[in-house]
């Protein structure tokens, strides 16, 4: 019954378009982009549970560490079984964790939102995570930059749709909670129904994928696509390295550090951006930025988050990845300087530093599956960027740790000014020098590693351009349009 | 591919960009309005 999930069967056929892929894979990313969006409801499960905000923050923290995990250990499992029965998996793990979550909000069991949102749903993040990456590449060869930036794109873009959408639910269910007020709190029954209806409308959504997602046929490649091209690239390889051989590699471990300390330095600036731009901008003890006007500073920096995966990462696929990232990290470096020195001359001066090394920090997330394919090959790049994100969730910790242990010697957030922030951005500026010097040691991979016996349709592309064994009759379908 | 089968896969991309596309859209908006008081 489920036979329509394997990966033989997902193999497009000849005119297949491939502009269908990235809403298949937008359908999964949108989709589990929620996770970013669990602050709309995270008071009213302090008060349903009656417990402390740290109590349910470990819900997002089991799901964010999960998606490392799942993402670590399924990756080569993703990349055998293909995007189909992969997003598939994703979209059962991710409704079922919010079926189950509502389930434990409406028997009063935080016990059963940690098994069901944190552990069940965070698999569901870190499969979904990197299901369609390796397909898009095999798609656009020419463009991965843009094709993994509009997937990922979509991680941003969820909450920018679910948090409003939560708030126009919730008050559905719930008559006394009005959205619009900043003290109304929804009731826990009202959050129980908003997990039922997303887990329901997500899993819906994520079919879209689930239905739509192809892999492209041996030996296909896009019109006007030459390999050769590729191979004139610096840094560009068409051959294959393994997973398992990935992380024996140098070149991984400098990526690891380069992705760990983008994210690092971004989170210290998401972590805190509420109070902070009310902190650089206070007078004689009272702020001149207005409680209002520091959540909306919080929403434009995650259009920033979202537009700049898309933005910089398609610019990627023209002047090459490493001096993407060498903009990311060293002009990220100018920025933090001129925010701690220059930030509170000005609230448009602060804004739009913070925008642009916000959309640098989404911009990083979004180019690495594009590098790692530059290095690495499409073989099993998948598996690969999977063991790459537990640079995520390591920095998912350091970055929140660095920053609050030096504001917390100032005081409290919300309470300090433009000064108390200095020593907490140098330091990020030295996080980002560290990841800038990493960033500049990336040379291509040794031959050892290489694969000999694999070929895919990039291999196997080049194989026909010099004459050797290309699967009759399969070579040169084009089926973009 | 047959013309019946272009005809369709157009109207599956354009179904598919759109059940996607129009929720971004819809996110865009609410969160835009919710930046103007930043300004």
């Amino acid at each position: 019954m489920l036979s329509f999930l394997d990966r033989e069967h997902t193999v497009a056929k000849p005119g297949y378009s491939r502009w269908l892929i990235p809403p298949a894979a937008l359908a999964i990313h949108l989709c589990i982009g929620q996770a970013y969006a669990t602050s709309v409801y995270k008071d009213a499960l302090v008060a349903h549970f009656d417990t402390s905000l740290t109590a349910v923050g470990i819900i997002f923290s089991i799901a964010i560490v999960m998606l490392g995990v799942s993402a670590a250990v399924m990756g080569t499992w993703v990349e055998r079984v293909g995007p189909r029965a992969a997003m598939f998996t994703a979209a059962c793990f991710w409704a079922t964790g919010f079926l189950v979550g509502a389930l434990g909000i409406a028997t009063s069991s935080i016990w059963l939102v940690y098994l069901g949102y944190g552990f069940i749903g965070g698999i569901g993040l870190g499969i979904g995570y990197i299901s369609p990456v390796s397909t898009l590449i095999k798609w656009f060869p020419d463009r991965p930059g843009l094709a993994t930036g509009m997937a990922i794109m979509g991680f941003g873009g969820g909450a920018l749709i679910a948090s409003p959408l939560s708030r126009q639910l919730m008050s559905l269910y719930d008559s006394s909670y009005d959205p619009s007020k900043s003290d109304s709190i929804p009731s826990g029954s009202a959050v129980a129904a908003l997990f039922l209806t997303l887990g329901i409308v997500y899993f819906l959504v994520m079919m879209l994928g689930v239905f739509n997602v192809k892999v492209p046929a041996p030996g296909w490649r896009p019109r006007g696509f030459d390999p050769a091209q590729l191979k004139a690239k610096p840094l560009v390889t068409t051959s294959n390295v393994s997973a398992a051989n990935a992380i024996k590699t140098p070149q991984f471990w400098l990526l690891w550090t380069v992705l760990f300390c983008n994210v690092t330095a971004g989170i210290g600036i998401l972590e805190q951006a509420k109070p902070m731009i009310q902190d650089f901008f206070r007078e004689g003890g009272t702020s001149t930025v207005a409680a209002t006007a520091a959540t909306a500073f919080v929403g434009l920096l995650s259009i920033f988050n979202m537009a700049g995966r898309f933005a910089w990462s398609s610019t990627s696929d023209f002047i090459g990845r490493k001096p993407t990232y060498v903009g990311y990290l060293g002009i990220g470096m100018v920025l933090y300087v001129l925010l701690a020195v220059a930030g509170s001359s000005h609230t448009v001066v602060f804004v739009l530093l913070a925008a642009v090394i916000i959309s640098f920090y989404g911009g990083g997330f979004a180019t690495v599956p594009a590098y790692l394919r530059d290095l690495f090959g499409t073989y099993q790049v998948g598996a690969i960027h999977g063991r790459l994100l537990t640079a995520w969730s390591a920095a998912g910790i350091a970055g929140p740790l660095i920053i609050n242990g030096f504001l917390d010697a100032k005081g409290k957030p919300g309470n300090l000014v433009a000064a108390d922030y200095r020593t907490a951005l140098f330091t990020m500026v030295g996080v980002l020098a560290v990841g800038f010097i990493a960033n500049l040691l990336i040379r291509p991979v040794a031959d050892r590693f290489h694969e000999t016996e694999h070929t895919d349709a990039f291999a196997e592309a080049r194989s026909a351009e010099l004459g050797e064994e290309v699967p009759a009759g399969e070579l040169g379908k084009e089926a973009d349009k | 591919m047959t013309t019946q089968e272009s005809r369709n896969q157009l109207t599956r991309l354009v179904l598919s960009w759109l059940i996607v596309g129009i929720p971004i859209v819809y996110g865009l908006y609410q969160t835009i309005k919710s930046v103007l008081p930043l300004f």
